[in-house]
């Protein structure tokens, strides 16, 4: 199993957990397992079954993005961090 | 001939022009002017020996007595006496420079105006900073001439805004258009209970200016919109960001890049916080890392999520820590990561931004550059 962070807006969607476990060998495999625990948070952060773009994905510090995408390897001491930008500052 | 001049010492005088070139045969320029004048500006290559001590030192400073010496004061009086002095002791080959320094310069002779020193008050109020390493008081000078915009004089604004105008940053701008509202002082420290209804610039600039006089607040009672974001950024080094909304966050990344502005970033929520610094073309910016904004309902501001009072205090640190490395060119910034806090957890974690190539505002088709020169160097390396 692997951990995955989960950020403070999609907390409630996991029952308000910081971080989940998951298992799987890929980010698409980690993401299905994670979303068939917690099918608030699919509903959440897929469109049309897909991953929608505005969550950045991260193995440990490393943007799947510039990896290989959902198809970045996971292994069981790494951390998948979901990550969607914060738009609080000023008022 | 007069008994006057079989007493007067013959001395060899020069013309401005004849000067230059002798200081290029490499003639050892002497200064016999005061040290008062010296300081105002001086030839960089010439010694001070004013004309009082000629006597005393010049044996000291000189000790060849053959040595080509080019003698010179403010224009030709003290210096002719200083090379009598020195003849007398034996010097054979000092010459006095008869014209004014003023010609000297205009001809493009060498000079040096000191760097200004900090004035007296400015020593004692910053001397904690000076007495470190890597700010001193060429340090202290750039944070003086330093022009930081915030945007927000809100909850990320309050606290670098507070500790930049202590610490002796020159000109602050702030951009808000709001006032000061009773449910703002939980975290808003830049204003107070009596300025409920001030408009927030003119409360941070009575705050301000009550801590530090001499920093210029530039107040902007306006919001940063695309119309006005490039007149608002122009005159500035670096911006900071503390807005509350995405909108203005492209806005301010796309103007920042044309503009070539670093931005310090910082957004909360809650219990957390994120900072990264973006500095254009050199490191990823806002759309390499948030390419699209979320919906609303997962990018709620803190007057819908509600934060912890103390959350927009150490986020907005971080991001005045940012400024003053990139005004003193000094340390490491947050350039190409993202710095997350956690205060539930109490806990910082990072992760790596990369530029994106394919970024539309700063990736190889970027509008705002001609040619992408450095985008190798700032990508993942396993995507060069
Ligand atoms: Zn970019």
């Amino acid at each position: 199993m692997s951990s995955v962070r989960i950020p403070p807006v999609l907390r409630d969607a996991v029952g308000g957990s910081r971080s989940v476990a998951a298992s799987g060998a890929t980010v698409a495999e980690v993401l299905r397992d994670l979303f068939q625990q917690f099918p608030a948070l699919r509903d959440r952060v897929t469109e049309d079954g897909e991953l929608s773009r505005f969550v950045n994905v991260y193995v440990n510090d490393r943007d799947v993005r510039y990896r290989e995408g959902l198809e970045t390897p996971v292994a069981e001491a790494d951390t998948v961090i979901l990550l969607p930008a914060m738009a609080g500052g000023s008022s | 001939m007069t008994d006057q001049t079989a007493t007067q010492p013959q001395i060899r005088e020069v013309s401005v022009g004849d000067a230059l070139r002798l200081a290029e045969a490499g003639y050892r320029i002497i200064d016999v002017r005061e040290e008062l004048e010296w300081n105002d500006g001086h030839i960089p290559s010439a010694t001070l020996l004013p004309l009082g001590d000629v006597l005393d030192r010049i044996e000291a400073v000189v000790p060849d007595k053959t040595t080509p010496l080019l003698v010179h004061c403010a224009a030709g009086a003290r210096s002719a006496r200083a090379v009598a002095r020195m003849q007398s002791l034996g010097y054979t080959n000092a010459v006095s420079l008869k014209g004014s320094m003023l010609d000297w310069r205009r001809l493009g002779g060498d000079w040096e105006a000191p760097q200004p020193l900090l004035t007296p008050a400015q020593q004692r109020r910053y001397s904690r900073q000076l007495l470190i390493p890597e700010i001193g008081q060429k340090g202290q000078r750039k944070l003086l001439d330093g022009k930081v915009l915030l945007i927000g004089a809100g909850g990320l604004g309050s606290p670098s805004a507070l500790y930049l105008a202590a610490s002796g940053i020159g000109t602050i701008g702030l951009v808000d258009d709001d006032a000061v509202d009773e449910s703002n002082l939980q975290r808003q420290v830049l204003h107070t209970v009596d300025r409920i209804g001030m408009p927030k610039t003119e409360s941070a600039r009575i705050t301000l200016n009550a801590l530090n006089p001499e920093t210029r607040i530039v107040e902007h009672r306006e919001r940063l919109t695309a119309d006005n974001v490039e007149r608002l950024i122009a005159n500035y080094d670096v911006i900071v960001d503390g807005t509350d909304n995405f909108d203005t966050r492209y806005v301010l990344n796309d103007a920042a890049l044309k503009l070539r502005k670093p931005v310090v970033h910082g957004s909360i929520y809650r219990w957390d916080g994120q900072i990264t610094t973006f500095v254009p073309f050199a490191g990823p910016c806002y759309r390499c890392m948030y390419p699209t904004q979320p919906p609303e309902e997962l990018a709620p501001s803190c007057a819908v999520a509600g934060v912890l009072g103390v959350l927009p205090g150490i986020v907005g640190l971080l991001q005045a820590n940012e400024v003053f490395k990139l005004l003193l060119g000094v340390g490491e910034t947050l350039a190409g990561r993202l710095l997350m806090f956690d205060a539930m957890a109490t806990r910082f974690d990072e992760v790596k931004v990369w530029r994106d190539p394919q970024c539309p505002a700063c990736g190889e088709a970027s509008p705002f550059v001609a040619a992408s020169v450095q985008v190798a160097e700032t990508l993942e390396p396993a995507a060069r």
